[in-house]
């Protein structure tokens, strides 16, 4: 356990040791291969005429065949259909109508995003057969500049969970130790690509379902403002958190990809109207020093002592570049996770009581009426945490209860978000952990509650409707990855980026990948 | 705020219209008894004067041009009904 004397050593000029990292032989070395590549190198080569797009997929596609039987990353994924896009990609480049940085380069889907005539699960049981007749506004943005959308990745189901392992179709595992979680809901996204099974790969945000499986498996991950990225074609869980947003080897990948997929959509009504500055090249502009928060209350009991070393460490990277760190005081981060929990809840009731075996998904056999259909067919689709959820939810908006817990919790969310933008008058972001810990074991967390406070560090900016990124700050002594996770001001991605790069370029976690 | 005891998970199972097995009913109402007593730590905030939060950057009045667009075909929009005939999806009698 970390105590707050560190936390002061950190804050002092110097103050903190730099202690020798202790590298397993498991981390291979720089790899040469391409589907460890970055979609920035990758583009290059494509560009230069040294790469065909049916080459890079045709690799991520062996590599795929090599690896998922053990990471099971996938739900499913079509080679044909991805091959078939890559030749299409390469005849565009050769005719001289490339599409840019995204052309040509292969990107992972979270099974809840929809691609027409793919796949569309939620890795639940309820949506095992559904085929999604239509694309979401990001996977429209994204074929339009020429990505291949390339296979469907496996989640908590419905995106509810921390680890990956309420999936209906079986656990995903973390690549850098194949007995260990990847973190969740976006666990598949995070595996993929720490296990070069895709360049780049889309999930979604509800309470640190980007962040946190993106520290647990070593790689960039970005949840955007709230309104930043449309949610249409995103099955929802809780619509007023959820966010759609980017998985990356590097910060200028995830910036690409950013770019290609914010922006305002009329149909997302809580889409925002705002300009979309060119991410990547801001992120080479803006080169700081930044006034740099470090949350207090995000320092204390139950954060793991390495990562709270490691992320001490980053904040002395910071420092060191002449950026001004300042102490923050967020006092009503302890009632985040009791806020989610019955906000989220609430909103899951809802969202999810479309799923009625009438129309679409699962539908029960034997049912004595339409009523009966309702309860059996639900029983049977849904796997126990979303059921718990809906039950807690439906229970927390029920009558007589509503005003003690759902409109509590509204007004304690109000609280929460004036603490941020508080402490927003005294720095440009902040930096915290992005998990108290780095991955556990699989099977380690079986209480719901135990499972809930993994999103400790992650769910009040989900709650205040902020951009964070998780990058990755070092490995345990076990050869685990860590995450820095640094928050920002509303639609201030491009300066988010920019503290993400400038750390990044001066360390080479990104170099560094799973044996596997 | 009730008590966490407050939970009678039949009658919330009902109004959700899910059927519970006896072990889930046991389970559930263990699990959801210690979630809600540790969202017990709400009641020490005071709220006295704070207005609530539904969303974090509210956008309100979203209209759209009353005109009609382009959307799925009956056949699209039926395939992934569970049971179908004659462009409709078919459902367990409703009235006697």
């Amino acid at each position: 356990m970390n105590t707050g004397a560190s936390l002061a050593d950190a804050l002092k000029p110097g103050g903190v040791k730099h202690r020798p990292l202790l590298l397993q032989t498991k981390i291979s070395n720089v790899s040469s291969e391409l589907f460890y590549q970055t979609a920035t190198e990758l583009v290059a080569l494509l560009d230069a005429k040294k790469l065909s797009s049916v080459e890079l997929t045709a690799a991520v596609i062996a590599r795929t065949k090599a690896v998922d039987a053990r990471v099971k990353a996938f739900n499913s994924y079509d080679e044909a259909d991805a091959l078939a896009q890559a030749a299409a990609s390469d005849a565009r480049r050769s005719a001289g109508q490339g599409r840019g940085p995204l052309d040509g380069i292969p990107v992972g889907f979270k099974d809840v995003i929809a691609v027409a005539g793919q796949p569309l699960t939620a890795s639940s049981k309820m949506l095992a057969n559904f085929v999604s007749p239509y694309d979401a506004t990001v996977t429209t943005k994204l074929k339009n500049a020429g990505a291949i959308c390339w296979g469907r990745l496996n989640l908590d189901e419905f995106a509810m969970g921390s680890s990956t392992e309420n999936s209906a179709f079986g656990a995903t595992r973390n690549p850098w130790d194949l007995t260990r979680v990847p973190g969740g809901s976006s666990g598949g996204s995070a595996a993929a690509l720490a296990a070069g099974e895709a360049i780049v790969t889309l999930g979604s945000d509800t309470g640190g379902s980007i962040r946190q499986p993106a520290a647990l498996c070593g790689v960039v991950g970005l949840k955007p403002t709230y309104g930043l990225v449309s949610r249409y074609g995103l099955i929802a869980f809780a619509s007023s958190l959820d966010q759609i947003g980017p998985f990356a080897r590097t910060v200028e990948d995830a910036a690409i990809l950013l770019g290609a997929i914010a922006g305002h959509d009329e149909r997302d009504s809580t889409s925002f109207n705002t300009a979309i500055p060119d991410y990547r090249t801001e992120l080479k502009k803006r080169k700081g020093p930044w006034r740099l928060g470090i949350p207090k209350e995000y320092f204390g009991a139950g954060l793991d002592p390495e990562v709270a070393a490691a992320v001490e460490k980053a904040i002395a990277f910071y420092r060191s570049q002449g950026c001004e760190i300042k102490e923050v005081s967020l006092p009503h981060t302890e009632f985040g996770v009791g806020v989610y929990y019955i906000i989220a809840t609430a909103e899951c009731s809802s969202n999810l009581s479309r799923y009625d075996g009438i129309r679409y998904g699962h539908r029960a056999k034997e049912a004595k009426d339409i009523i009966d259909l309702y309860f059996k067919s639900r029983a049977e689709g849904f796997g126990a945490e979303v059921k718990r959820r809906i039950i807690l939810g439906t229970y927390v908006l029920s009558s007589g209860y509503y005003d003690a817990y759902y409109l509590r919790a509204q007004k304690v969310r109000t609280l929460i978000r004036q603490d941020f933008l508080n402490a927003y008058r005294e720095v440009d972001a902040l930096l915290t952990p992005t998990s108290p810990t780095p991955a556990f074991k699989a099977g380690a967390k079986a209480d719901p509650l135990a499972m809930y406070l993994c999103d400790v560090y992650t769910i009040g900016v989900n709650l205040a409707g902020l951009p964070a990124i998780s990058v990755p700050c070092g490995f345990s002594s076990g050869g685990l990855p860590i995450g820095l996770q640094i928050i920002g001001q509303p639609f201030h991605e491009a300066g988010l980026l920019a503290i993400a790069h400038a750390y990044e370029q001066a360390h080479d976690w990104k170099n560094l990948h799973p044996k596997l | 705020m009730p008590a966490a005891t407050d939970l009678n998970i039949d009658h919330v199972a009902h109004l959700a219209r899910i059927a519970l097995t006896p072990e889930e009913r046991t389970q559930f109402a263990r699990q959801l008894g210690d979630v809600l007593a540790s969202i017990e730590q709400l009641k020490r905030v005071d709220v006295s004067g704070v207005e609530p939060t539904a969303h974090a950057f509210p956008v309100s009045n979203v209209w759209a041009d009353d005109v009609a667009q382009p959307g799925l075909s009956a056949e699209d929009a039926l395939r992934n009904a569970p049971a179908r005939r004659d462009n409709m999806i078919v459902v367990p009698k409703v009235v006697e």
